[in-house]
């Protein structure tokens, strides 16, 4: 789906996963979101952020206006190039954690928004895209 | 605790008596959540605090890092002889953090400050602070 | 070599007076549901054709998402929202468009009397235009039926889940019908907002009205229970009916730790209790 507008950031600092969450939380604001609805998906960006980040090396965030006939929606992809996931539906799993923690937070950020995919295999880099409606 | 950080760098934390209040006011980056548990538990230990008050009222988010960390505090007070209590969550906040599936577990939560520290007296006991050893 | 550029936007200049009250008598005449003064129909047309020869001067390219177009879409917005919640239909709001086609044509036949290759030409122009503009304000309208909808839907949702302050510091949540996600999500907002207002650190979330309690259910109330709680308040889930106690154990739902009464008035006992009050009978039994 085109997107109406996008802007990309990198992640490849603490303060870069603080920007994505201000930045997603001014195009959430500007869509109209209710505040619930900010929360969430700038709370899923959070997490998903900081995957890129920690587990994935650095990486970007690409942040989308999405039109599709009345709804509007945000869309965020973050992408890596680092180990990969081998078992995606295990890191889906909650709990699931590579020793740094409670886990990859990807369950959460996926209950937190309307749509959610994930491609990543071992060694192949990871991309997490999710997508919230208004 | 000088580490060479500009004043922004720091979470300043509040002796009241027997409690340590810590106001978080901005926009947290991981690095800062690390600091502050560290100068907490030296708080804690330095003032032989009983309570601490860790107000998130400012926080318009909470991660799983974040409730990592806060859970954290929880329990390195618990083992220093201190009970934390996390007040002021936003509601938009605690709406989220139970759809993400963040527990909390073991970390208490009051509505504001007043009533974090009577939570904490409450549990105190009636002694308020006296340990007679063995609570 | 013919000027093949299209004169509409001078052409609208030109005429305007005579445009302007051919095409408002024409508005009269088509009247409608929505009572919008004459007065008031004037005074939008007037600026119409002011923007509109303004924006097709600046763009002649026949689109209308330019920004040159910007004020004439901007006051067709607030004109179709302001219609909308005067009770006009949609038909009525594009009429406006559409009818000032003919004055508009009419002075097009004049102007191109010996070219009637310019003339088709134009026509086409300004047919296609005026479709945009008239299918502009339709889309407006519906979208903003649309906010209506889901405003009443909202409202509708919040009405059926009131929260009610049983006493001090104590809050009451009677849920009538399912427990679906939507539904929890305005429960959680509504009473984390009170706890918010009242301070209240006890909710009895009442069941008595919920037909059945599932494990999607239960789940959906275990979330409302963790919301309340991380917000300093405890919760006590009563009104479980005999069949719910049931179905409870037979799925092997969990309920954790939350406190839960067979009645209203059990729960309201308990959590006077927690609060330190108690109720004393004054007057004896008859």
């Amino acid at each position: 789906m085109p997107a109406v507008r996008e802007e990309m950031l990198d992640v490849r600092s603490d303060e870069d996963v603080v920007r994505v969450r201000q930045i997603t939380r001014q195009w959430a604001v500007g869509l109209g979101f209710s505040l619930v609805d900010q929360t969430k998906i700038v709370t899923a960006a959070s997490e998903l952020a900081r995957n890129t980040l920690i587990h994935g090396g650095g990486g970007s965030t690409r942040i989308e206006e999405l039109r599709d006939g009345s709804r509007h929606g945000l869309r965020l992809t973050f992408e890596d190039k680092g180990p990969g996931i081998a078992d995606v539906p295990q890191a889906l799993r909650d709990g699931y954690t590579t020793g740094s923690g409670l886990g990859l937070g990807l369950g959460g950020a996926r209950r937190l928004s309307s749509e959610f995919d994930i491609v990543s295999a071992a060694g192949q880099g990871t991309r997490v895209r999710i997508t919230r409606w208004k | 605790m000088l580490d060479g950080k500009p004043p922004a760098e720091r979470i300043p934390i509040l002796k009241l008596g027997e409690f340590l209040l810590v106001t978080i006011q901005v926009e947290m980056h991981d690095r800062l959540v690390m600091t502050l548990q560290d100068e907490l538990t030296h708080q804690i230990v330095r003032h032989r605090a009983r309570g601490v008050l860790i107000d998130i009222s400012a926080l318009e988010i909470v991660d799983s890092f974040i409730g990592r960390a806060l859970g954290n505090i929880a329990n390195m007070s618990r083992i220093l002889d201190a009970e934390t209590v996390v007040v002021g969550m936003r509601p938009a906040v605690a709406i989220t953090l139970v759809e993400l599936g963040l527990n909390l577990d073991g970390v208490r939560t009051a509505l504001n400050a007043e009533k974090g520290m009577a939570l904490i007296r409450r549990s105190l006991g009636p002694a308020g602070g006296l340990d007679a050893g063995g609570s | 070599m013919a000027d093949h550029r299209s004169k509409l936007a001078a052409i609208v200049r030109q005429h305007e007076p005579q445009i302007l009250s051919e095409w408002i008598d024409l508005l009269a005449k088509a009247g409608g549901r929505g009572a919008v003064e004459r007065a008031e129909v004037e005074a939008h047309a007037r600026s119409f054709v002011r923007l509109l020869a303004d924006a097709m001067q600046a763009d002649d390219s026949g689109g209308i998402d330019g920004p040159e177009w910007t004020k004439v879409r901007d006051m067709l917005t607030t004109l179709s929202s302001s219609r909308t919640r005067q009770g006009s239909s949609p038909t009525e709001t594009a009429t406006f468009i559409f009818s000032f086609k003919q004055p508009l044509f009419t002075r097009l036949q004049g102007e191109y009397r010996a070219d009637a290759e310019g003339l088709a030409r134009e026509l086409w122009t300004a047919t296609l235009l005026f479709d945009k503009l008239g299918l502009l304000t339709t889309e407006i309208f519906l979208k903003s039926r649309d906010a209506v909808i889901m405003r009443q839907q909202r409202e509708m949702l919040e009405l059926s889940t009131p929260v009610v302050a049983l006493w001090e510091g104590i809050l009451g949540v009677p849920l009538i019908g399912t427990l679906d996600s939507e539904r929890t999500q305005v429960v959680m907002e509504s009473l984390l907002q009170r706890i918010v207002d009242t301070g209240a650190s006890i909710a009895i979330i009442d069941i008595t009205g919920v037909p059945t309690v599932d494990t999607l259910v239960a789940q959906h109330l275990l979330k409302t229970v963790g919301a309340a709680r991380l917000m300093g308040a405890e919760c006590i889930i009563s009104g479980i009916r005999p069949q719910i106690a049931q179905t409870i154990v037979h799925l092997g739902v969990d309920l954790g730790n939350v406190a839960t009464k067979a009645t209203l008035a059990d729960a309201l006992v308990l959590a006077l209790a927690r609060m330190g009050a108690a109720v004393t009978r004054t007057v004896p039994r008859a």
